[in-house]
């Protein structure tokens, strides 16, 4: 197989123009990751909510009156 | 004929009695607060904290600092194992606490929810606001 002259130009400029287009892309893909300048913090808190508090109210009294040695 | 059933409906309702008492008499007496913990208790040493454990309000002697971590194991161990179904241990415990501040006597100490250790009076105890 043979390639003339005017198609190896074409082919040429075809490979130019695809390394290009990768550049770019790399560019446009390009994800910028800023390192943050303070620690990540985590609230593990734990969040008591009242309607739970209120439901285990019952539950609380029983322990107590079943364990006054404790309490 | 009529005179000694009535005799022995007595004496199995007397022993019924007897027995009773002592099934009640058993568990109150092992239920009973420890001397020690109940004396530090009233001299204000040590005071209910809403997360349902005690804590020292001053420097503790190795004794009552004894008692106390005793005792909260043992409340920690009794939350664990009693928590209702869909709550924690953190939460039950916060409930029990209220119900225990609640419950201190004019004197004892307990911890207001901004930490400070308050005295109890006559009126109602300053509680977590999520307190039934």
């Amino acid at each position: 197989m043979t390639i003339s002259n005017k198609e190896s130009r074409r082919l040429n400029f075809d490979g130019r123009y695809l390394a290009t287009l990768c550049a770019m892309a790399g560019l446009s893909a390009c994800v910028q990751i800023e390192t943050p300048d303070k620690p990540i913090e985590i609230n593990l808190n734990i969040n008591i909510k009242q309607e739970i508090i209120y439901r285990l109210d019952g539950d609380a009294k029983k322990l107590i009156e079943q364990n006054e040695d404790i309490f | 004929m009529r005179w000694k059933n009535w005799k022995l409906g007595g004496m199995a309702m007397g022993t019924v009695a007897v027995t009773a008492a002592i099934a009640v008499a058993i568990p109150s007496a092992m239920a009973q607060r420890d001397p020690a913990y109940e004396a530090a208790r009233a001299a204000g040493q040590i005071g209910e904290q809403p997360d349902g454990y005690l804590g020292f309000v001053s420097n503790p002697t190795p004794a009552i600092r004894d008692i106390v971590k005793d005792i909260n194991i043992k409340r920690k161990a009794a939350y664990t194992a009693n928590a209702p179904q869909g709550s924690t241990v953190e939460q039950f415990a916060f409930a029990t606490g209220c119900n225990l501040i609640a419950k201190t006597k004019p004197g004892e100490k307990y911890k207001a929810p901004d930490g400070r250790w308050l005295t109890r009076d006559s009126g109602p105890p300053v509680r977590d606001s999520r307190c039934p």
